[in-house]
């Protein structure tokens, strides 16, 4: 099989797109968790607290070498260069944007051109099927296919909205949007072990490590 | 250093000495202001003065939308919000009785109503041209003052709408401009310049709006987290109003927080702040910005097309679209002004995170694009002389300039007085490091905004080509309170902004300040790569 283009990453298999899919829908049932806490409830993950932008930006690294996959960086504001510190690969939004446009464009031509000759209004002579005044509305309608695409694309490829997430089960969590920075490993994650990965975190510098548990 | 001899370093320090008389004129020391006026194009000036963390940027920003409501602010929005409904009593007065209550005639069928369109639309370009534009232009100072800036476009945005709605006569008919099928079979003429202007304006509503509420996701999850935490830690207060006698009444209501945490939730659609999230969001909002660009310098040109592609004289001329834009420009960063340096004086702590400089640098845009307006003025002149058209010339000289002949001498002259020469004070540092002087400028550039537009419509049509059409145009006072209204839900639904939403692009600023920097350079030296 030929490989596929490189902008759409990779394919995710079943039972990974069940697991993501029961996030969104309750009667979708949730994969077994591979670790459950003292108090029976799945195990989320370990989040480690950082205060320094460039403490988290290592610690970002770190993990990125170590080989970790399901795990993310949760910042105040977006720290810049911090798409290479962790790997994450150029999203195909502006890809999609730009088909946006060029529906946007086909489709007000299109619009434009049939109403025009299905009404024929004579207006000063001027001939029904001429591209000239077609120009304006043609790029308005180009630019807000492109600014929906935008938006909303951007929404849906980041699972937005999603009104929870086991993140906000941790009260610290709430101090992410003031000035602090976590990193999340999540349990999911091939590589998670509850001794090593806490290791590595500690070992990056981290201000405290917590258990982070999914509920039911 | 200990391989120097220590005599040579004397002899270099002897070399350096200085003498101890003060320097004479300017040289006594840089005059910094508050600050932020920081000279030395080497160093970066600090975005955010008094030494604010990122924590205390947060507690600011947030405090303005979580303290009660200070006592001025209730006094504003209680006049305003009357001011709105006198202005929507005349709108609907209106649709009830006919667009006869207004002072139109058969010859100036367009006077305040589109004059007042033109003017709000205009104010509403200094948003998305601090965020896109500035954005693409790397001009990180914009932080502190966009999120305003949008909201103001938004606001402006809607009270615009409103008049091209009410001035077709028939409000229940205007679904007829969109191109829905119906049982006439009508579809509208795609080759109107007024028709190309419904895109426009409905497309620069949407996208303005979207730009501004996608900037707003973050910090209206700042809001909720903040709600949501003094819920968890059992801090938050009860629904508590204080009689004016002084009592507190408790009352039965949910806790403010936790409308916050349900409200601000709903609007920050989950955002938890992920770096996977930030640069798709990044992206997204780039790509925004470089569509939104020729967005803004397409709406106002399109706006200009509604009369250059007339044949009336002062109407039909090129050089409106570039024109036109540039007095947008102009009257938005006036309105921006306007508003943000009361709330400048008034609000707590707002002076470290709107600096001098920041007034100072949209003082210098006023004066550039003031300087392009009076180009424009000159040169529509030059034209209407140069291309020996007797009627044009006729239409600048003798219905606009000529105080002996032209009846609306007063209202040109106001706009050039306004617009070309009380821009020029920002010459003088002085001035423009002056919030109240740059603020007594905006008010003028503001009411010379609104005459540019009084010009262009009523003096090119009170006298059009056959003397037996010419009419003066008198508002009555329906028109006179339809305009004060449209002030007033502009005032009243920015004030609502400026209490309830994060005024300041919290995000954004945090990422623009020392303590954002990888590197860990913790000074204001900014990034050096």
């Amino acid at each position: 099989m030929p490989e596929l283009p490189k902008i759409f990453g990779k394919i995710p298999s079943v039972s990974e797109l069940l697991a993501s899919a029961s996030d969104y829908m309750p009667f979708i049932p949730k994969p077994a968790p591979k670790y459950v806490s003292e108090s029976g409830k799945p195990v989320h993950g370990i989040t480690a607290e950082f205060s320094k932008t460039p403490v988290v930006v290592r610690a970002a690294e770190k993990v990125r070498d170590a080989g970790y996959t399901r795990w993310d960086v949760m910042t105040p504001f977006p720290i810049h260069g911090m798409e290479t510190s962790m790997g994450i690969k150029r999203t195909i939004l502006p890809a999609l944007a730009a088909g946006a446009a060029l529906t946007g464009v086909a489709g007000a031509l299109a619009m434009q051109l049939y109403m025009n000759n299905d009404f024929e209004m004579v207006v000063q002579g001027k001939p029904f099927l001429s591209w000239e005044p077609l120009t304006p509305i043609t790029f308005e309608i180009g630019i807000l296919l492109t600014a929906f695409t935008c938006v909303f694309g951007m929404m849906a490829l980041n699972g937005l909205p999603r009104f929870h997430h086991p993140l906000f089960n941790s009260e610290r969590f709430l101090s992410v949007s003031d000035n602090r920075f976590f990193v999340c490993i999540e349990a999911s994650d091939p590589k998670f072990d509850p001794v090593r990965t806490r290791e590595l975190l500690e070992s990056a510098g981290a201000d405290r490590i917590e258990l982070v548990e999914d509920e039911n | 250093m200990s391989s120097i001899h220590p005599d040579k370093v004397t002899a270099e320090r002897l070399a350096g000495l200085r003498s101890g008389a003060p320097a004479p004129g300017r040289d006594e020391g840089p005059n910094l202001g508050d600050g932020s006026l920081v000279e030395d194009p080497a160093v970066r000036p600090p975005r955010v003065l008094s030494g604010r963390t990122h924590g205390e940027v947060t507690q600011i920003v947030s405090g303005y939308a979580e303290d009660p409501a200070p006592k001025w602010w209730y006094i504003a929005i209680t006049i305003s919000s009357t001011i709105a409904a006198v202005g929507t009593g005349m709108i609907l007065y209106l649709i009830i009785t006919g667009v006869g209550v207004w002072g139109l005639n058969n010859q100036v069928d367009w006077a305040w109503d589109i004059t007042n369109f033109v003017f709000w639309i205009g104010i509403g370009h200094a948003g998305t041209l601090i965020s896109a534009i500035l954005c693409l232009l790397k001009q990180k100072w914009r932080t502190a003052v966009n999120r305003a800036a949008e909201a103001m476009t938004i606001f402006a945005v809607i009270c615009a709408g409103i008049f091209p709605g009410i001035h077709v006569g028939r409000v229940w008919f205007a679904w007829m401009l969109f191109p829905i099928p119906n049982s006439n079979g009508l579809w509208p003429n795609f080759r109107s310049p007024l028709l190309w202007d419904v895109f426009a304006v409905s497309t620069y509503a949407t996208v303005s709006l979207l730009f501004w509420y996608m900037g707003m996701i973050p910090d209206i999850a700042t809001l909720r987290d903040r709600a949501d935490r003094r819920l968890r830690l059992g801090v938050s207060k009860a629904f508590v109003v204080t009689l004016p006698g002084g009592r507190d009444v408790t009352l039965p209501l949910p806790r403010p927080d936790t409308l916050r945490a349900y409200i601000y939730g709903l609007l920050s659609i989950g955002w938890r702040f992920s770096s996977r999230h930030w640069h798709r969001y990044e992206v997204a909002y780039l790509v925004l910005a470089g569509i939104s660009t020729p967005l803004v310098l397409s709406v106002h040109s399109i706006v200009s097309f509604d009369f250059a592609t007339s044949v009336l004289p002062g109407w039909h001329t090129t050089i409106f679209p570039p024109y036109f834009v540039a007095g947008a420009i102009f009257g938005g960063f006036a309105m921006v002004l306007f508003l943000l340096i009361p709330m400048r004086a008034l609000m707590p702590n707002f002076k470290d995170l709107l600096t001098i400089r920041h007034i100072e640098n949209m003082a210098k845009i006023i004066l550039v694009t003031g300087m392009m307006v009076g180009f424009a003025y000159a040169m529509e002149f030059f034209i209407a002389w140069y291309g020996a058209n007797k009627f044009e010339f006729e239409a600048f000289a003798n219905n606009r300039v000529n105080p002996r002949v032209a009846p609306y001498w007063w209202a040109y002259w106001t706009m050039i007085g306004c617009n070309v020469i009380s821009p020029q004070v920002f010459w003088f540092r002085k001035i423009r490091q002056n919030p109240w002087a740059v603020w007594v400028v905006a008010i003028l550039v503001t009411i010379g905004m609104w005459f540019e537009r009084f010009v262009i419509i009523v003096t090119s049509l009170h006298r059009a080509f056959i003397p037996g059409e010419w009419h003066m145009f008198y508002p009555t006072w329906v028109d006179i309170l339809t305009f004060v209204g449209s002030c007033g839900i502009f005032l009243t639904l920015f004030l609502l902004f400026i209490k309830f939403l994060p005024i300041f692009a919290m995000a954004e600023l945090k990422a623009v300040m020392p303590e954002a920097d990888t590197h860990g350079h913790d000074d204001d030296h900014g990034e050096e790569h």
